[in-house]
């Protein structure tokens, strides 16, 4: 059958022009406006409720803005779709993880429904964020919220996403853990990726240009 | 440059794979969850077994009702595992990822259809040929039974396929899922139950089963579109 091949050697760049987003007539947020170059890291702050996760999802394209553009290497994210889902890795809140599924099974799963690295094996991907290697082989229902969050992060290393987005990536995870995901958003920003994600930390990206976006009051 | 952008022209995503992946997946974890497998297979069973008890279990009577009990509980034990299909993966959070795949969404929606009927349909079509025989259906209805089942219980998957979608975001989606899905099925089962009373009666049955024929032609092409829609509205 056929196989899709991303244009590539373009240097990736995500912009939001005039973004807005109305649920239930409560206007969660306006205009948002930014531009997002190679080795850049978007850092999203904002209270609770003041519609974080609803912007990661509609910049992933899973919620659609009530108003606005967004575009990825220059082209509206809804024309080259299958692109820029080649060039997205999403982790939000729920893990994605089938806990039927040992970890192992789950990210060969991502690797052969998304655009793989094929140099990353799972089990190197699982080792490096510091999954002991007794729970490569159990049902992910059975590892701790953290390990399972381990796991899910684990995808961010075997996909050739140019765009990271992460909704709270640090919940449940130990110090350690977010040294971990830290250091791995630094060499994706210093490899010319971007990153966007949402924290309730304090974010330590050593080399990486962070910027920040404060949604609500 | 990003280490990937080397390689990335060489590895195109190979569609076949991906599809490939998804329904042996889906296969491994039903068959890891097998208690939840014999379910409507459990249904189907016990409702067919149960109406000789309730009427009378003289065989004329059920040879003549034979056709519309076994299709009636075969229906009813698909519309049972509908839910299945996207409800865990909407749980869990790997529907998500599926709607943020490269691949066209409606043909990943395909796969877990076929995945689906595999898992429920299949096995209702092994059984049938065995409660057809305990309600004394005649061996030569037998086959036209199987027939009708085998045009059918991929019919009922993809129909289900679109409600399930449309409902999949909803708490308690159950009741709206029997809403409505049982209005599409009901042609399903009159052409269907219709076909096997006719083959015992000695008739043709030919025009019923092209009609089911060209109902799963037609749901074949245009369900996966239309539950692939439905779900990028459900998880909006």
């Amino acid at each position: 059958m056929g196989s899709l091949t991303a244009p590539a050697t373009q240097s990736p760049s995500f912009s939001v022009s005039g973004l807005s987003f109305t649920r239930n007539d409560e206007l969660l947020f306006s205009d948002l406006e930014f531009h997002l170059a190679p080795g850049e890291v978007l850092l999203v702050e904002g209270q609770n409720g003041s519609g974080k996760t609803t912007l990661l999802r509609t910049l992933c394209g899973l919620a659609m803005p009530s108003d606005g553009e967004i575009r990825w290497c220059g082209r509206d994210i809804r024309e080259v779709r299958p692109e820029f889902f080649a060039d997205l890795a999403y982790v939000g809140h729920c893990a994605g993880l089938k806990g039927e599924l040992t970890p192992v099974e789950n990210l060969a799963f991502t690797q052969a429904t998304q655009q793989a690295r094929h140099d990353v094996a799972p089990t190197d991907a699982l080792a490096r964020l510091g999954l002991p290697e007794n729970c490569e082989w159990v049902p992910s229902r059975c590892l701790s919220a953290g390990q399972q969050r381990r796991v899910a992060l684990a995808r961010l290393l075997v996909t050739q996403a140019r765009l990271w987005v992460l909704d709270e990536p640090f919940t449940a995870l130990d110090l350690a853990g977010r040294r971990q995901i830290e250091t791995m958003l630094a060499e994706h920003a210093a490899a010319g990726g971007i990153a966007i994600l949402t924290t309730h930390h304090v974010l330590e990206v050593d080399g990486a240009c962070t910027r920040q976006l404060r949604l609500g009051p | 440059m990003h280490p990937a952008t080397a390689t990335r022209a060489m590895s195109g995503v190979s569609l076949s794979g991906a599809l490939w992946s998804i329904l042996k997946r889906d296969l491994l974890v039903a068959y890891r969850h097998r208690s939840q497998l014999a379910n409507p297979l459990l249904f189907f069973t016990m409702v067919v077994t149960l109406f000789p008890l309730g009427l009378s279990p003289d065989p004329q009577l059920l040879s003549t009702i034979a056709p519309g009990i076994v299709w009636v509980a075969a229906l009813l034990a698909a519309m049972l595992s509908l839910e299945g299909m996207f409800r865990s993966d909407f749980e869990d959070g790997t529907l998500e990822q599926m709607l943020l795949s490269p691949h066209p969404l409606s043909l990943l929606v395909l796969t877990k259809i076929t995945a689906h009927w595999l898992i429920s349909g299949v096995p209702l079509l092994l059984m049938a040929p065995l409660l057809g025989g305990l309600l004394n259906i005649r061996p030569e209805s037998i086959g036209i039974l199987l027939a009708t089942l085998a045009l059918g219980t991929p019919l009922l998957s993809l129909i289900g396929a679109i409600a399930v979608a449309l409902t999949v975001g909803l708490r308690r989606g159950g009741v709206l899922l029997s809403l409505l899905v049982l209005p599409l099925y009901i042609p399903v089962l009159i052409f269907g139950a219709g076909a096997v009373s006719n083959a015992a009666a000695g008739m043709d049955v030919t025009g019923q089963l092209a009609v089911l024929g060209a109902l799963l032609a037609f749901a074949f092409g245009t369900a996966p579109f239309a539950a692939a829609a439905a779900l990028r509205i459900s998880l909006n």
